[in-house]
């Protein structure tokens, strides 16, 4: 009796390393079906020009009239899906990390890079980007390669930003302090003498999430630590998903 | 037994009425005017406003309510402020069936047409208008407003659905073409006075000559959009009008799959293909692109004349950025110079029907107030909107501040006051659309046909009568352009589904049925 439960003991250690090693295989994020683009050739690409790509979601932005815009990423690059056609029930499948096939048109819209008109299907495959950190890029002409990309910034210090008044505020309520609680958020950051202007996007953030509720805790001259998706508005203008106390 | 049957089947088609009730909305009674206003109660109204981004109009509209709460401190306005009309629009077609819209709501009366196909959803103002306490100039208002003949005819006309008014104007606007006369004048040409498709077309095109280097010449800059216009929908609206061509008819009527309509956009296909024109939803915002010096003729409205020019004192882009250059503020450009059309646009507000009377009066009193002097100057002077009462038009402040055009780059911002005379000296030339339910997806299907044959072209896609058949049944379809139920009138439904004829049948027999018994009980008894 004691052979046998030790055989099947064995039996199951066996089994259980195979899983493992199954398991820590790692996944190819940058591997493409045929017909695919590399994110080299969808760089290389010109704007309104036809492309196919596969990715995984990192963000989602919002649903809104039968359209959903994502973040997505594979392990070289980001792509920004603006308005995907999608159902509801859709968008609520497309969780983070899914692996999806996308064929659209890349365009750019002020600056910011993108696909659109596009059609899409979800893929076998999950992935979810580390924060990739881009604090030695900020202010460089390298900075936009990482467009779209999950990023961090480290050891921000919090500037005043002028309200309605032109008091000394550390965030506004949209970029002229004319929004409400629930609107995006705006607060200026610096780094090295340059300061930016970093946004919570309402729609990918709303005001009941940590980062909103974090920012609205902020105060001038406040070192913080930052992550979110490196959105582009006529320049940099991050969207900005977490804030914790600078390491 | 059968006696027993029939009372069973009698006893069902008594519940049956009351159990499907249940399905539908709550019925609204209509609005009737109390005698007196409720005082010794307080109401708390709900307000749903637009601003353009702007931190000024926001602090108008709560300057508003805190004068108006000081007058009458038993009303409590609660503001929501949303940045874009579309999403107005969703919420008050999503809180319609709860009976939770707001009380008074800035809108577009395309937006009303939808909102009144629901039972006494939206108040009709006309007897609110007349109310001797309480309408325009009544007896019993706390403050200055208006009297009925005090609100500018046309911008009024423009509220009325049928022969009710649901709206009362609150802001108008036209659109303006903002000019780097600069640049144009460097390609050789002069701006005439009113503006002809065919000259902004012509300097368009030349502007896009390049050197080696392949920087365009008029800028030195490797972009250049020269025509940029911010909302189709509005271009397609004003170029068919001063065709005189198809749109829709009053009743709903999609005309808008005509000649001229493919004529027109073959003509911008041409310039799209140059790159010689861009819209806004595929280039981004034309101020950005003229205050950048890699635009011409930007076309937005004259409510957003503060961010155009170089001394724009509202602006999204880096200063390093901006190029000097002279702005000159013409009208949209016309295919009859003699003749020029241009549309009137600007939000209205609207008064949601509430269960409690006195909330709707309390909500109307409020209305009211925005069309006073002081909230119709301060609005007006945020942007390039003109007031719509004469009362406000003519006052001593007002025209003190016209007169001050130019004096700095805030307040009496030249080009936002140049935008603003536009209009006051155009208002007859304006024009509105006809308003019905699914007017709104018929200006929206107006413009899209402008973005889909800019983006084929674009993308290198032929555009031909093929092109142009699929188009338009495509857009036909997505923008239900092509059911019956765009008009506000009945229309003929055909004939009824097989289940429903069945249905009618079998309560018809039910109900002879009944008859036979009651009839045979009766000539039973008779008999004994």
């Amino acid at each position: 009796m004691k052979r046998i439960l030790l055989v099947v003991l064995a039996a199951l250690l066996a089994l259980s390393c195979v899983a493992c090693g199954t398991k820590d295989k790692e996944e190819d994020i940058n591997k493409k079906s045929e017909g695919v683009m590399t994110y080299a050739e969808y760089e290389a690409a010109a704007l309104e020009s036809a492309v196919t790509i596969e990715a995984y979601i990192q963000a989602k932005q919002s649903w809104w009239d039968g359209k959903g815009t994502f973040y997505t990423q594979d392990g070289d690059g980001a792509y920004f899906l603006y308005e995907l056609p999608c159902t509801e029930e859709e968008y609520a499948k497309l969780a983070i990390g899914t692996k999806i096939k996308v064929s659209g048109t890349k365009t750019a819209w002020a600056g910011e890079v993108e696909i659109i008109d596009a059609t899409w299907e979800i893929l076998e495959g999950n992935y979810i980007a580390e924060a990739k950190d881009v604090t030695a890029l900020l202010g460089t002409e390298d900075l936009i390669k990482s467009q779209n990309m999950f990023v961090s910034f480290k050891g921000m210090t919090v500037e005043a930003s002028k309200d309605a008044s032109g008091a000394d505020v550390p965030y506004l309520y949209k970029w002229d302090g004319s929004g409400q609680d629930g609107d995006d958020l705006y607060f200026n950051v610096s780094l090295n003498g340059q300061t930016y202007t970093f946004t919570v996007e309402s729609y990918l953030c709303s005001k009941d999430t940590a980062v909103y509720q974090a920012v609205k805790n902020l105060k001038v001259g406040d070192k913080i630590d930052l992550e979110g998706f490196l959105y582009w508005y006529e320049g940099v203008n991050p969207h900005i998903t977490e804030v914790t106390p600078a390491a | 037994m059968i006696r027993r049957i029939l009372s069973l089947l009698l006893v069902t088609l008594l519940c049956l009425p009351a159990l499907t009730g249940c399905h539908g909305a709550r019925r609204m009674d209509a609005f009737e005017i109390p005698a007196e206003f409720d005082t010794s109660r307080e109401h708390v109204i709900t307000f749903w406003a637009k601003s353009d981004t702007n931190i000024k109009q926001t602090n108008i509209y709560k300057k508003a309510i805190e004068d108006f709460q000081a007058l009458y401190p038993n009303i409590k306005v609660e503001l929501k402020i949303y940045t874009d009309y579309s999403r107005i629009y969703n919420d008050v077609i999503t809180n319609i069936p709860t009976q939770t819209t707001p009380n008074v709501c800035i809108t577009y009366p395309d937006h009303i047409a939808t909102y009144i196909t629901g039972d006494n959803t939206v108040v009709p103002l006309d007897a609110l208008f007349a109310d001797g306490k309480y309408g325009l100039g009544g007896s019993e208002l706390r403050y200055d407003g208006p009297d009925a003949d005090e609100i500018i005819p046309k911008f009024l006309e423009e509220c009325a659905i049928g022969e009710q008014h649901y709206a009362m104007p609150y802001m108008r606007s036209t659109e303006a073409c903002y000019v780097n006369k600069t640049y144009v004048e460097a390609l050789g040409y002069t701006l005439p006075e009113v503006l002809t498709w065919d000259f902004i077309f012509e300097v368009s095109e030349a502007a896009m000559a390049t050197d080696e280097e392949g920087n365009f010449k008029v800028n030195g800059q490797s972009v250049m959009i020269p025509f940029i216009y911010k909302s189709t929908d509005n271009m397609m609206i004003q170029m068919l009008r001063q065709k005189n061509a198809g749109y829709s008819t009053p009743d709903g009527d999609i005309l808008i799959f005509n000649d001229t309509t493919e004529e027109l956009l073959r003509e911008i296909a041409v310039h799209a293909e140059t790159k010689a024109f861009s819209t806004f939803k595929i280039s981004s915002y034309p101020a950005n692109f003229l205050n950048k010096g890699q635009c011409i003729f930007a076309i937005d409205s004259t409510a957003g004349a503060t961010w155009m020019g170089t001394d724009a004192p509202l602006s999204d882009i880096g200063e390093d950025d901006l190029v000097p250059f002279e702005t000159v503020v013409k009208m949209v450009p016309q295919f009859d110079p003699q003749a020029p059309q241009m549309i009137s646009q600007g939000p209205s507000v609207c008064i949601f029907n509430k269960s409690d009377p006195q909330e709707v009066l309390a909500s109307w009193l409020f209305a009211q107030y925005l069309l006073t002097n002081e909230v119709q100057i301060a609005y007006s002077q945020t942007e390039g909107y003109v007031p719509v009462t004469s009362k406000a038009q003519a006052s001593e402040v007002y025209r003190d501040y016209l007169s001050r055009a130019g004096e700095d780059n805030d307040l009496y911002y030249r080009v936002k006051m140049d935008a603003t005379q536009l209009l006051l000296a155009n208002t007859e030339n304006t024009f509105v659309t006809p308003v019905f339910n699914g007017s709104a997806s018929l200006r929206n299907a107006a413009g899209q046909m402008i973005e889909n044959v800019t983006k084929s072209i674009r993308r290198k896609e032929t555009v031909d009568d093929a092109y142009f058949e699929e188009m338009y049944r495509s857009i036909s379809s997505l923008y239900h352009l092509d059911q019956q139920s765009m008009s506000t009138e009945r229309a003929d439904l055909g004939k009824l589904p097989l289940m429903s004829q069945v249905l009618i049948g079998v309560l018809a027999t039910t109900w002879v049925l009944i008859g036979v018994y009651v009839l045979t009980g009766a000539l039973k008894k008779r008999k004994k």
